[in-house]
């Protein structure tokens, strides 16, 4: 069987399927369908400093080939994850990695030093893109020097793997995971999700509450491969892709873009168990095309 | 345990141009999981183009003897038309079950109203025949627009007596089920599911008489699985997962 383990920063990867965080909750409320354990990694809810109760209803409409939402980050915040979630996740061995996403930089560089002791966490993902916080998240990567400040900040007080979540509202992406890479980041990931709205036309008003809200599923997929490609081209430190991704074919477009490692997002609402099933799918595949080493076909194109 | 199951459509009834009740059993031939709850309910793979999620859809009834369960779909878009014009034999990718149900513990001798309008009905009448087996006489209240609306009358007359209000008055009452005589005299708890103002009108009244009151609510999901936090309610507890939390709350919860 071929080899499908990756490497991202210090972690190795038994294989290169991660879950995209807002999707996969803590990974729990996936065990009935799934062992965690066959994941190379699941990437849990954003988690801030302090709780937070998100947006208010309607979070999500269903839009051609995908979804808008717009949670907002809703989460227990990091002291309550690290008492009460994180114990009950330790005995799983695929990697966990935490989403990380703040207001101001310091609630950024709190969260990620009061993770980085936690023997059970190796990598987090810090997320300066969520179009829907009103504050923060998003306004930090859609510049260079706001997404330099925060990785700096982060990596001085988060010694392991550390991977930035890009937005695709930006004009160049390319631009924003250089500065990153160049302040420390280990790895980055994208895209988030691209800015998005609809309407309802009879009731004249919106379907979310914020109006606006993030893209996700195929519809944005092959943004996302795009962006891979570029990202990809553009720096040296491994790069995980994400956007849309339904199935195994879709997983391996990724790859040949010149992603490392996947994460699949909004598939797992639809099918819980779409995650293994990507696995088997590489394992298929590199069987049929003869491919020893995954890795082999990372930014073929 | 929550599974993902293909089911094969044993039995189709199609009301009339807006509802169809499908019964569906196991397509593997395996027997239905054992924990079923009145009230839970299931998402459905619409699996036709343009529908991109699941559909959350009510269990309206269990048939142990027969291994199937019954699902009342209302046609309310592309993808409820598509599992509406599904045919007997046609599969369905069905996530199940869902939710966590009504409380079914009450003491002997309550007087228990089932209160249900338009689609909503549909959890009433597992609801009911689970209560009646735990020794319960239900009331059913069903409220429609007009007679022709009354879904599963004859099913819910085999359970227990039935209320109807029509707000033509074509049949039962006429008007709103909150008008309806069956509410006078004491009840000791009332069960609803149907239309929003429905349910938050018929919780005033049991809030003002002090009745334990459980409703229903059907905020638009995503996942079902309490993952993406899409169908929250604003409760006492803050933002909940209606797909976990709920789809069933005590009024006692609700900012309402």
């Amino acid at each position: 069987m071929a080899n499908l383990s990756v490497n991202i920063g210090s972690l190795a990867l038994r294989n290169p399927v991660l879950t995209a965080s807002g999707t996969f909750g803590y990974g729990e409320e996936f065990t009935p369908f799934i062992d965690l354990n066959r994941l190379g990694g699941y990437i849990v809810k954003g988690t801030t400093l302090e709780h937070r109760e998100g947006n208010p209803y309607p979070r999500m409409v269903e839009t051609p080939s995908g979804m808008l939402n717009a949670v907002g980050l809703q989460n227990k915040g990091v002291d309550y994850f690290i008492k009460n979630i994180y114990p009950r996740l330790t005995g799983y061995t695929s990697e966990l990695i935490v989403n990380v996403s703040g207001a101001k930089v310091e609630d950024y560089v709190e969260t990620a030093r009061r993770l980085a002791p936690l023997d059970g966490i190796n990598a987090i993902e810090v997320n300066i893109s969520c179009p829907n916080v009103k504050e923060g998240g998003m306004a930090f990567g859609t510049t260079t020097a706001g997404a330099a400040e925060v990785t700096r900040a982060i990596r001085a007080v988060y010694p392991k793997t550390l991977i930035v979540k890009l937005s695709p509202n930006v004009t160049s992406i390319a631009d924003i995971a250089r500065a990153v890479e160049a302040e420390g980041a280990d790895s980055v990931s994208l895209i988030n999700t691209l800015m998005g709205m609809s309407i309802d036309v009879e009731r004249r008003r919106p379907h979310l509450s914020t109006i606006t809200g993030g893209l996700s599923g195929p519809a944005v997929r092959p943004v996302a491969v795009r962006m891979v490609w570029q990202v990809a081209k553009a720096v040296k430190i491994p790069v995980i892709g994400l956007g849309g991704i339904m199935n195994g074919r879709d997983a391996i477009e990724f790859m040949l873009a010149g992603a490392t490692a996947v994460e699949i997002g909004t598939a797992n609402f639809i099918d819980p168990a779409v995650t293994i099933k990507v696995v088997d799918f590489m394992e298929d595949y590199c069987a049929r095309h003869g491919i020893n080493d995954i890795n082999e076909i990372i930014g073929e194109i | 345990m929550k599974q993902i199951l293909d089911f094969i459509i044993v039995r189709t009834a199609r009301y009339n141009d807006m509802y169809s009740r499908l019964t569906l059993a196991p397509a593997d031939g395996s027997i239905l999981p054992s924990d079923i709850l009145p009230g839970q309910f299931v998402q459905v793979a619409a699996d036709t183009p343009g529908v991109f999620l699941r559909r959350p859809i009510s269990i309206n009834d269990v048939d142990r003897d027969m291994n199937t369960i019954d699902l009342l779909i209302r046609r309310a878009g592309a993808g409820t038309e598509a599992m509406i014009s599904r045919k007997e034999g046609d599969l369905m990718n069905i996530l199940l079950p869902l939710g966590n149900g009504f409380s079914t513990e009450v003491p002997a001798g309550s007087r228990l109203l089932l209160i249900g309008g338009g689609v909503g009905v549909a959890p009433l009448l597992y609801l009911g025949r689970v209560l009646k087996s735990l020794g319960h006489k239900p009331e059913f209240l069903l409220g429609a627009r007009s007679a022709s609306d009354v879904l599963e009358l004859d099913d819910f007359t085999r359970i227990g007596t039935v209320h109807v209000s029509t707000e033509d008055g074509s049949m039962g009452e006429q008007g709103l089920v909150t008008a309806h005589s069956a509410l006078n005299g004491e009840i000791d708890r009332i069960y609803c599911c149907g239309p929003a103002p429905m349910m938050k009108a018929v919780a005033r009244i049991a809030r003002e008489r002090g009745v334990d009151c459980e409703v229903s609510l059907e905020n638009m999901m995503a996942c079902g699985l309490g993952a993406c936090l899409c169908c929250v309610e604003n409760t006492v507890k803050g933002n909940v997962c209606v797909c976990t939390e709920g789809p069933v709350f005590n009024i006692n919860l609700l900012n309402w």
